[in-house]
Order: C-alpha cells, then sequence, then structure tokens
C-alpha cells in the first residue's frame, strides 16, 4: 500500500502539473489542489479493490461513485468487462485496453487520466475478480452513470450497452428515464429499448405497438429479434402467439431491411464518391499538362510522391502539431512539385512540343529518376505519414450508416481544388494566358503573350496540383518509392474518359469510376470490379474515341 | 532525291544484311564456345551467358514486333507485353502438363498449384495443352484473335495516337489484374515455374539450352526477314504513308484500318513467339509479365536502339538488356538513373537512335 504511494504519487503529480498548467496560469492553485486530493481518494478507493472480498468490493465501488471522479465510469466499466488489473511489483492498478483473444501483453491505460501507460506481460499482472452479483450492480451502476451524464453521446452510448443485456433492473431505469430525457436521439433509442421490453411482455396490444416503435428502428438486433417472432418452435407453435403481431413484426422487418438497404446503398455511393475523388484529384492536374498542353507526363505520378513525401518532411520537421502538419504540407507540396515540374519542362519537355509520344518516353525517364532520387534519400522503405486528429474517426449517422472523417475530407478537399483551378483558368489572367495558348499558339503569342513562359507556368501549375494530391494520397496509402505508379494508370484513364483538355470531364469521369467501381465491387470483388471498369472504358473509348466531353473546334484538330 | 532515297534503302539493306550475318554468327559461335570449348579455357562461355544471350534474342523478337507497328506504322502499343506474356503463358500451360506426376503434389494431370487449390479437374481452357503442337497453335492464336478483335474495334472507331497508346495500356492492366487471380486457373501470383522439359528433352540440360538458343535465333531471323520483307513491299510503303498522313492515305482510297489491323496482329504475333521462347529460358512466367511498365519498357529499347530501322530496334533492346545486367549487377543504385537519363536524353537528343549515329546517308550518297 505504502509502496503504491511512492510509486505512483511523483508521476501522477507530474502528468497533472502539465495537464493542468494552463488552468493554473487563469485561476491560481485551487483548482489544481482540489483535483490532486480527488485524484488521490479516488486512486486510494481504487486500491482498496485489490485485496478486498466481493461484499466488500461493492461497498468500495459505491464509494468510487461518490467520490465523483471524472474516470470513475470508465473504470467500473473495465471492472465490470474483466479489464482491470493491478501490477504484481509495484500494486499499482491500471485498465487494459482489451483482453480480446488471450494477449501476452497488455496495453494498459492509467485509470486516472485515461492516458496511455504503455504495456506490460500478461503474467505481470493479476486481475481483479468479480462474481455475478457485483457484475450486476457493475452493469446498473454504469448504466445509471451513463444515462446522467449531461453529454448526450454518452447517454447514447449507454442506451445503446443496456439494449445488448435488457433485464428488468435497467428497464425500469430506461423508464425512470425516458420523461426527463431531453435529446431526441437518446429517446429515440430509450424508446426502442422499452419497446423490445414490451414484446416480451403478455398484452398482445402492447406488443403490436412495440412492433410499430421497433419499425422505426435500423439496428440489427432489433430486426433480428422482430424476425424470431415469425419462428416456430419444435412443436409448431409460432414465438409470437398473436396473428396480428406476427404480420406486423414480418412488415416491419421487411421495412427495417429496405431502409438498411438504402443506407447500405448511400454508403456505397459515399464510398464511390470518395475514391473518385482521389481519381479526380489526380487526373485533374494531368487534364492540365495532357489536355491543354498535349504532354503526356509519365512522371505526373512520381509528382505526387514528392508532395506525399513532403507532407512526411513537414511533419517531420513539426511532430507536435501533426494536425497543422498537414495544413502546411498542401501549400509545401504544391510549391515543390510545381517547381520540379517547372524545371521538368525547361530542360527536357520544351524540346518536345508537338511529339506527344516522345514526351511520354522522356517523362518516364524522369519518372524512373525520381523515383531512384526518392529510393537514395528516404530508402525504399515506406515511410510513416500520421493522420491528425481531426481527420481519424467516424461520423455516425445513424445505426446503420458511418462516414470516415478522412474519406469524408478528401471529397471536400477535392472539391475546393477542383473550384480554385476553375477560378484561377477561367478569372485570372494567367488562366487566360493559358487558355489562349493552348486554343492557338501562333495567335497568342502574335497577341504578345509570351507562350514560353505559359508553358512553364501550366505546367507547373499541373506539377503543384500533382503534389497536392500526394498531401491526400499519404493520409490513404502507404508513402513509399512506388505511390505514383500505382496511381498514374487509372489517372490516365480518368482523363481519356472524361475527355482530354476537359476539367469537367476530368470531374465527372473521375467521379462515375470511382463510383462504378463501388458499386460493383459486393458483386465481383476488388480486382474483378477494377478489371470490368477497366474492360467498359476500352468499349466506351470504341464508341467515343473523344470522351465524354470532347473539345470541338480548331484546337481539337490538332490532338 | 531519288538517289538519297536509293543510298537510304541500300544502307538500309546493308545494315540488314550486317544483321542477319551476326544473327548467324552467334547462332553458330556461341554454341560452339559453349559445347565444343573446355571449361577451363578463357573462350569457354557458361550457360549462364548462353541464356542470357536466348533471352535478349527474345526481346529484340519482342522490339522488332513494337518497331514494326511504331516505327513504320506509327501506332504506339503500350500493350505489347500483354501478347508477349500471353504467348509466354501457352507456352507455360504445355510445360507445366509436361511436368505430370513429377509435381510437388504428384498428380499425374493436374498442376501442382490447382492440387494446391484443392481443385478436382483440369478446367476446359488446360486440355489439349500436353500436345506440342496444340499449345503452338494455341500460343499464335490467342494472341492474333485478341489483338484482331481489340484492334478491329480500336481502329474502326479512330482510336489513334495516345489514345490508342493509354488504351492498350488499359488492356495490358486489365490482364495482368486477371491473371494475378487464383481463379483464372493460371496459378495466381505464382504464375508457372519448376518446368521439367520440353518435347521431351530436359530443359536444365545444357544441350537442350543450346538448341533453344539455336530455335531462337532462327525464330528471330524469320521475324526480322518477314518484317523486312513486309516494309519493303508495296503494303510497307502503304503503312509508311499512314504513318505520315493517315487522312491522307485515306482519301486515296487505301483501307487505311485494314493495313493496321494486320500489321498490328502480325506485330502482336510475333510478340506471342519471342514470349513463347522466353519462357521455357527463363523457366518461369507470371502475371508481373504483363505489367504497363514492361510495354513502355520496350518501346524504349525501340527508341534507343533507331525505330523505323528494325535492326536498330534489336540492336536498342540487346544493349539497353545488356546495360540492365551489368548495371543491376554492379551498381543497382544507378541501374534506374541511367535508364532514366537514356530515355531523356535518347529521346531529346538522339531522335533517331544510336544507329542514327552510324555514318550518315549524305556520307553514303558520296562513296
Amino acid at each position: 500500500m505504502f509502496g503504491t504511494e511512492l510509486q505512483v504519487t511523483p508521476r501522477l503529480r507530474k502528468g497533472v502539473l502539465w495537464l493542468l498548467l494552463p488552468l493554473v496560469a487563469l485561476w491560481g492553485a485551487r483548482p489544481l489542489q482540489a483535483q490532486s486530493e480527488k485524484d488521490a481518494a479516488f486512486q486510494s478507493t481504487l486500491g482498496e479493490l485489490r485485496d478486498a472480498d466481493y461484499a466488500d468490493k461493492e461497498a468500495i465501488v459505491e464509494r468510487l461513485i461518490q467520490s465523483g471522479h471524472s474516470s470513475t465510469r470508465a473504470t467500473l466499466n473495465a471492472f465490470l468487462e474483466d479489464r482491470l488489473f493491478y501490477r504484481n511489483d509495484n500494486q499499482a492498478v491500471f485498465m487494459a485496453k482489451s483482453t480480446e483473444g488471450d494477449p501476452a501483453s497488455l496495453e494498459l491505460v492509467d485509470p486516472l487520466t485515461l492516458k496511455d501507460a504503455g504495456s506490460t506481460a500478461a503474467d505481470q499482472l493479476t486481475k481483479i475478480g468479480t462474481n455475478n452479483r457485483l457484475r450486476r450492480v457493475l452493469r446498473t451502476t454504469v448504466a445509471r452513470f451513463g444515462l446522467s451524464s449531461p453529454d448526450a453521446a454518452v447517454r447514447l452510448e449507454a442506451v445503446h450497452d443496456m439494449l445488448r443485456s435488457l433485464d428488468e433492473a435497467t428497464v425500469a431505469m430506461l423508464r425512470e428515464r425516458v420523461d426527463a430525457e431531453t435529446d431526441s436521439n437518446v429517446k429515440k433509442a430509450i424508446a426502442t429499448g422499452l419497446a423490445l421490453a414490451d414484446l416480451e411482455g403478455t398484452d398482445s396490444d402492447a406488443r403490436l405497438k412495440a412492433v410499430a416503435v421497433l419499425r422505426e428502428s435500423l439496428n440489427p438486433d432489433v430486426r433480428n429479434k422482430l424476425a424470431s417472432l415469425g419462428e416456430q418452435s419444435a412443436d409448431g407453435s409460432f414465438v409470437e402467439s398473436d396473428e396480428k403481431v406476427r404480420t406486423a413484426a414480418a412488415s416491419a422487418v421487411k421495412s427495417i431491411n429496405q431502409w438498411r438497404l438504402l443506407y447500405s446503398g448511400i454508403e456505397t455511393l459515399f464510398f464511390g464518391l470518395s475514391l473518385g475523388s482521389v481519381l479526380v484529384l489526380i487526373a485533374i492536374g494531368l487534364a492540365i499538362t495532357f489536355g491543354v498542353m498535349g504532354v503526356i507526363n509519365m512522371a505526373h505520378g512520381e509528382l505526387m510522391m514528392l508532395g506525399a513525401y513532403t507532407t512526411y518532411v513537414v511533419q517531420q520537421a513539426m511532430p507536435n502539431q501533426i494536425g497543422m502538419s498537414i495544413l502546411v504540407a498542401i501549400p509545401a507540396a504544391f510549391i515543390v512539385a510545381a517547381l520540379t515540374g517547372v524545371l521538368i519542362e525547361r530542360t527536357i519537355i520544351r524540346f518536345l512540343y508537338g511529339r506527344p509520344l516522345e514526351t511520354l518516353l522522356a517523362t518516364f525517364g524522369v519518372s524512373l529518376i525520381l523515383q531512384q532520387l526518392v529510393r537514395s534519400i528516404f530508402s525504399a522503405l515506406n515511410r510513416e505519414v500520421k493522420t491528425p486528429e481531426w481527420m481519424s474517426g467516424t461520423l455516425q449517422l445513424n445505426e446503420a450508416l458511418a462516414i470516415t472523417y478522412n474519406r469524408l475530407y478528401i471529397v471536400i478537399f477535392t472539391l475546393i481544388v477542383f473550384a480554385i483551378l476553375l477560378v484561377v483558368l477561367k478569372v485570372t489572367r494567367i488562366g487566360l494566358d493559358i487558355r489562349a495558348v493552348a486554343q492557338n499558339r501562333a495567335m497568342a503569342r502574335a497577341m504578345g503573350i509570351r507562350s514560353e513562359w505559359v508553358d512553364a507556368m501550366t505546367f507547373g501549375l499541373g506539377s503543384g496540383i500533382a503534389g497536392v494530391a500526394g498531401v491526400a494520397l499519404s493520409q490513404l496509402t502507404n508513402v513509399g518509392p512506388n505511390l505514383g505508379q500505382s496511381y498514374i494508370i487509372d489517372s490516365f484513364m480518368v482523363v481519356v474518359f472524361g475527355g482530354v483538355g476537359s476539367l469537367w470531364g476530368a470531374l465527372v469521369g473521375g467521379m462515375s469510376m470511382g463510383i462504378v467501381n463501388k458499386l460493383l465491387e459486393p458483386y465481383s470483388g476488388a480486382v474483378l470490379a477494377k478489371i470490368f471498369v477497366l474492360v467498359a472504358l476500352i468499349l466506351f473509348i470504341q464508341r467515343r474515341p473523344r470522351g465524354l466531353f470532347p473539345q470541338t473546334g480548331r484546337s481539337a484538330e490538332n490532338q | 532525291m531519288e538517289l538519297r532515297r536509293n543510298a537510304f534503302v541500300l544502307a538500309n539493306d546493308r545494315r540488314s544484311t550486317g544483321f542477319i550475318a551476326t544473327l548467324l554468327l552467334v547462332a553458330v559461335i556461341v554454341p560452339i564456345l559453349n559445347r565444343a570449348v573446355p571449361s577451363t579455357s578463357a573462350l569457354h562461355l557458361s550457360t549462364y551467358a548462353l541464356t542470357l544471350i536466348g533471352k535478349y534474342m527474345c526481346y529484340a523478337m519482342l522490339a522488332i514486333a513494337v518497331d514494326l507497328i511504331w516505327g513504320y506504322c506509327g501506332i504506339l502499343s503500350l500493350g505489347h507485353a500483354a501478347f508477349f506474356s500471353l504467348g509466354g503463358y501457352a507456352m507455360g500451360m504445355y510445360l507445366m502438363r509436361q511436368i505430370g506426376p513429377r509435381g510437388v503434389y504428384g498428380d499425374p494431370i493436374l498442376p501442382d498449384f490447382m492440387v494446391f487449390l484443392n481443385w478436382k479437374e483440369l478446367p476446359w481452357f488446360w486440355y489439349g495443352f500436353n500436345h506440342f503442337f496444340i499449345a503452338m497453335l494455341m500460343m499464335v492464336v490467342v494472341p492474333a484473335v485478341l489483338a484482331g478483335v481489340f484492334g478491329w474495334f480500336a481502329f474502326r472507331s479512330r482510336v489513334t495516337g495516345v489514345y490508342f497508346s493509354i488504351i492498350t495500356q488499359a488492356l495490358s492492366y486489365a490482364l495482368m489484374l486477371a491473371f494475378f487471380r487464383n481463379d483464372m486457373g493460371f496459378g495466381g501470383n505464382n504464375g508457372f515455374t519448376d518446368f521439367k522439359e520440353i518435347l521431351g528433352f530436359d530443359l536444365h540440360s545444357d544441350s537442350t539450352r543450346v538448341g533453344l538458343l539455336i530455335a531462337t535465333s532462327i525464330a528471330l531471323a524469320a521475324s526480322f526477314m518477314s518484317c523486312r520483307w513486309i516494309v519493303n513491299s508495296r503494303a510497307g510503303r502503304v503503312m509508311r504513308a499512314i504513318r505520315d498522313a493517315e487522312s491522307r492515305t485515306r482519301f486515296l482510297g487505301y483501307s487505311v484500318e485494314s493495313f493496321k489491323l494486320g500489321v498490328f496482329v502480325f506485330s502482336a504475333v510475333i510478340a506471342a513467339v519471342a514470349g513463347a521462347l522466353y519462357v521455357p529460358q527463363v523457366g518461369i512466367i507470371n502475371p508481373s509479365e504483363f505489367a504497363p511498365i514492361n510495354s513502355i519498357e520496350v518501346v524504349i529499347w525501340v527508341a534507343v536502339g533507331g525505330r523505323g530501322t528494325l535492326y536498330g530496334a534489336a540492336t536498342g533492346a540487346v544493349l539497353v538488356n545488356y546495360a540492365k545486367t551489368y548495371f543491376t549487377g554492379a551498381l543497382p543504385e544507378v541501374w534506374l538513373y541511367a535508364l532514366g537519363a537514356l530515355f531523356v536524353l535518347v529521346t531529346v537528343f538522339l531522335p533517331r537512335g544510336v544507329v542514327g549515329l552510324l555514318p550518315s546517308r549524305r556520307k553514303l550518297v558520296k562513296e
């Protein structure tokens, strides 16, 4: 016991000090003192769990609740799920992140701060045991805790936990809560829970009403429960005795299935959009170099790779601000890739205008050099680019539909980049020059446009966008020397599909290729889906050799 | 003008004769150096080097196939690695069937990978591949049909230039993905390997390897001669006309599509035969042979050697691959830099390739 105090307190005090430093500066030392007193009390009460018998443990749990410490709920939940341990050497109590599959070493969490506390071999730890009675107490306690939380998300989670194992105590608790609840989502979840309880009742009207309520749910457990009502047991009697309830349940199951199908359709569509966004992001850079300038830039993928590596370097330079690093990396990657692009244009491509097939060969050489350059500098191994916190996690729209933030941001990011590019080309002076040179080089020169300079700028712009695409890709795939190669073919397909030289073509082409790919995937698997898309594209090009949005007019003749 | 043209043809003829002569010399000398010269002698050629030469010859054939359509007809195909691989796979299927019960699992009919995948019987498209003749037929017919159908659709819709290059690349990429699948019945990503014998000859014996080298030389010479014959014929002139002014050729009444299709199919067949000869010599075929980068590399060989000359394409294939073998062995770090720089320098400064460095036409006229 004494040992624990000695071991834990200094570390604890230090941790809390750091955590609360800003608070201290604002409000002086009082809150710190109060918090640390609370911590100490919580800590010592928790420590008592080690040697207590089951009856004592119940009392200790009660005292933990009364301590009002912010970690109480998490700690009790861990206790309930058999994840509470103490270390054999210094007796300190920890929560394990997960005990699934009996791992040899456990990832530990400090119950006070809820922060990671490293990992320890499982045989160095002793579990703090529970029995049935204690677990029941814990379950109601944890649930009550959750239900009374001021945070609606916590309450919702608590109700969902309760739905999984409904018993009289929890139902009673839900009934208590239902009137006081203000948040509509939580209210709905509670109603679902109560309806599930009602299904077990003897009153068939109440059961019918319950089915009507459950109809609105999307929860797979609810659907299974409703479906089970129509089953026959061995002696031929139905699980649900009332015919009316059975029909209602069957129709409810049907309706739930339809809704879930709709939402899974929306989810697939969204996956397709996010895949399409990646393609669009890659292809709009190409649409400029390939479409506007007639240069087949095989090094486009490697320019993206440079963007991804720039992200890595920026993160290495500011390791404590991963959230900010991405925002810094976007302009940095643009500049790095654009400068490389201008360099390539000035040294190689300007000798090859009007010979598109030869630009293919020369830029392919450039791509090999860039790959090897990256390999020499960063080694052939993949580099880890961290995902900032604001980009990880999922947006749970309802029980059947969840959207991951990184995909959502990619879609938004693509649209922003697309809009900016459109504005640059349509509104700015350089955009006007670019379009003029693309449409009629000789005439543009006669009007006093420095076509050589415009060429360099155009290629730089296309390359810079490739770099920006690389930043996005660094969040989705491995950052390695081969990053560019895996996307280059797809992006050429998008440009050819959309129509060379058409930004809108790249947008529509990329999005539709992404969506078709994801729509096919559940039926045929990822590889076959891709093959189908390629074959479909080959056939499409036969029908419309100049893509979805063909260029018209005089400039198209020279392509 | 006429004089210069004649001089060019003459120079071309001379060099072509030189190429054939060199080829014959290699086909005679290399086996002698390998078989007759004792291994202690400095002149002895190891079997490794012999196989390497055979491999280069296959690449040279592939390069000639690409040069025929790119150099003479202006069609840049980025899918020739696919035809090469299809030929290779047809040969691989024959060689797999020849393994018979000597596989790891000892199944008399099913190749090892099928036993491993727990398949009970041979898929229908594997029937007949135990006969060398049928396998040979298929290694020509399958790529020819693919090239025919693909080319017919593409040329009929007037898919030209860059668009054609990119959809051939898509074709090759799609085939690669397909062959990577285990369900296809072609061994998935491991492909075929561990071959035992061809036509009853042990593939690991030196004499079989010499035989393969001679066969490859003959095939290379035959494809070179037939391509020469085509490009020097009237059809060859139409091809060059299509390359230089496609619309004008069409207005003159030539069926541009038929010429393109014919030469595309022929070129695909040469590529396939090259692939078929390649597989028994290197002892493995897997889906990575379909990779689009391989097709691009072939184009580079042709560009480096000098396109529109045939012998230049073959020379380029041998030079680049020799450089590759040398650099990846001696200075692996440098290889990609060297290859990349080679692409850039050749396209920018040597549009006529290495053979363009040989004494120019004007000098020949003076002689």
